[in-house]
């Protein structure tokens, strides 16, 4: 027992020198094409651009020009409730319930081909490849998981949000203009989530992970919308007092405005 | 032309909303009620949230009763003294109207809620309306004499104690049943987003016996205060109320309301009972069939917390 762990240990620092010493090898230089989106009031929706490039140093291998390369936007983290209706009494009500623990509330996934193509299934699930992959925490019961792609309110949950476009897969929409070159823009429908948005990049050769870096941007309200959603969050009773007198002012303009006599 | 709306974080067509406003206001104007009823499903059905939706609208029925008190108020059509008395319960109706809504918003059942109240009280409202202008037409017909009907001797509610004298309206009656109904008012207009005056209306004609001179002035001056009361408390505790959204609304609404006005004036007492019985039955029905029929969708996503 005693001589094998010594072994163990040389094994471990092996691997993680084989995992480390790649990443070395090659660099992502990558960038957004605004870092700071304003929502303003004719605002609906937008499209990011981000783009960058492989840079090889020494001891990269000469033989190693084909990449694969995995962009993952994750937008502010949020807790959400998916419920299910079931039928009760003859009509429609919300029964079953799993909350999601802060999970992101945009989520895109681009790659340059199929996520199966690139990589394993084992190693599209350890790098969280794909929608399917992506960890969504919930609570079930006392414990925290993920659980299977297929559970009924996972996939239930990532839908929707598809359909709002709040959640999305494309495989074909990162493009490598050269070997090294690439670029993939990044859709922001209008009813986007505001808050900071983290932009993780990875590369892939071979299958495996060979680099991988961050970015981020952030979604802000300006000026007018700023103002009114700060405001009736933080002075919630001005906020208040001012729209019921703006309702006042209005009903009593118009009854001066059409005033018969 | 998009605007965005700030508290409901979602672009809409402006005029779009300015066209609902006006055809709620239209219709409002035209029965001399607040139009929250139609309202709040309509802004459901573009898409904003439905507890935003409710908050608006308190605002906007404040905005279009308000300009409708006004008139009465210079007609003399309003009964201060019976306003206030309604407005003693009507006030805490709406406290407790709000904070029943924020329970059933964290307990997730409040789209059922406000779904299920909308049908109960819709179909029974417009319901018994639609009979009422059914028969009080038929009557006419026959060539009765066409005048309100005021059923039954409501003896017990002329019994109960502390009986005060409403100058204007002319009547002695007791504080309870008038401060009962304002609760009442006050609960469900919190609660569904609705003013209530087409429910107010029928109650003080048929229970309390106001004369019909000063029952919708009386009746406005309620929905003009637990509705400011309401935007005030929805402000407070849930943060659901969108300005921008409410302007846009009161300026369609207030509009239409001049010309839906002018519209009923045109129309007879019977029909218009008729009509309204008929528009509010409909919406209850609609809310109806979509409680039974099975949803395109079973599931539904709602933000809980986190990230603002």
């Amino acid at each position: 027992m005693t001589a094998r762990a010594p072994l163990t240990l040389a094994a471990v620092l092996l691997g993680a020198a084989l995992t480390a010493s790649p990443a070395q090898a090659e660099r992502l230089i990558v960038s957004v094409s605004n870092h700071r989106v304003t929502v303003t009031p004719n605002y609906s929706g937008e499209e990011l651009v981000l783009f960058g490039s492989v840079e090889k140093d020494a001891s990269t291998p000469a033989s190693r020009n084909n990449y694969d390369l995995v962009v993952t936007v994750a937008g502010p983290r949020a807790d959400m409730v998916t419920r299910r209706k079931e039928r009760k009494f003859g009509i429609w009500i919300n029964t079953d319930s799993r909350q999601f623990l802060k999970v992101p509330t945009y989520l895109a996934l681009f790659s340059n081909r199929p996520f199966d193509a690139i990589a394993s299934p084992e190693v599209q699930r350890r790098q969280q490849l794909g929608l399917n992959n992506v960890l969504l925490t919930q609570r079930v019961g006392p414990d925290y998981a993920d659980v299977v792609p297929n559970d009924a309110f996972r996939s239930a949950f990532v839908r929707l949000r598809s359909e709002h476009g709040l959640y999305r897969e494309a495989t074909s929409a990162v493009t490598f203009l050269t070997p090294t070159l690439f670029r993939t823009g990044i859709p922001l429908p209008a009813e986007v989530p505001i808050g900071t948005y983290d932009v993780e990049i990875k590369l892939f050769a071979d299958g495996a992970l060979v680099t991988k870096t961050d970015s981020a941007f952030e979604i802000v309200k300006v000026g007018f919308e700023q103002f009114v959603a700060t405001t009736a969050r933080q002075n919630g009773l001005v906020y208040g007092l001012v729209t019921a007198f703006m309702a006042l002012m209005t009903g009593w303009m118009a009854s001066i405005v059409f005033r018969k006599d | 032309m998009q605007l965005y709306l700030p508290i409901a974080d979602i672009p809409v067509n402006v005029f779009l909303i300015l066209a609902m406003g006006a055809a709620v206001g239209f219709v409002s104007g035209m029965f001399g009620i607040g139009g929250g009823f139609l309202m709040t499903p309509l802004l459901i059905f573009v898409g904003i949230a439905p507890a935003v939706a409710v908050a608006s609208v308190a605002s906007h029925i404040a905005a279009s009763s308000f300009s409708g008190a006004l008139s009465y108020w210079r007609r003399r059509a309003i009964d201060p003294l019976l306003a206030l008395v309604l407005l003693c319960g009507g006030t805490i109706g709406t406290a407790l109207g709000v904070w029943t809504f924020t329970l059933l918003r964290s307990l997730g059942q409040l789209d059922l809620m406000i779904a299920m109240s909308y049908v109960i009280l819709l179909t029974t409202v417009g319901g018994l309306m639609f009979w009422e202008g059914l028969r009080a037409l038929l009557r006419t017909r026959r060539g009765g004499a066409a005048t309100i009907r005021r059923p039954g001797s409501h003896g017990w509610i002329h019994g109960l104690p502390l009986k005060v004298r409403f100058k204007r309206s002319k009547i002695y009656l007791s504080i309870i049943p008038v401060i009962v109904i304002g609760l009442i008012i006050g609960f469900i207009g919190a609660v569904m987003g609705i003013g209530g005056g087409f429910i107010l209306v029928p109650l003080m004609i048929y229970v309390l016996r106001v004369p019909t001179s000063t029952v919708i002035g009386t009746s406005m001056v309620l929905t003009l205060v637990t509705m400011v009361f309401a935007t005030l408390l929805h402000a407070v505790t849930n943060h659901l109320v969108d300005a921008v959204l409410a302007l846009i609304l009161m300026i369609g609404g207030v509009t239409g309301a001049q010309f839906g006005a002018r519209a009923g004036q045109k129309i007879r007492g019977e029909h218009l009972r008729l009509l309204l019985g008929l528009l509010v039955l409909s919406v209850g029905v609609r809310f109806a069939v979509e409680l039974v029929i099975r949803p395109e969708d079973l599931f539904t996503i709602r933000e809980t917390g986190g990230a603002g």
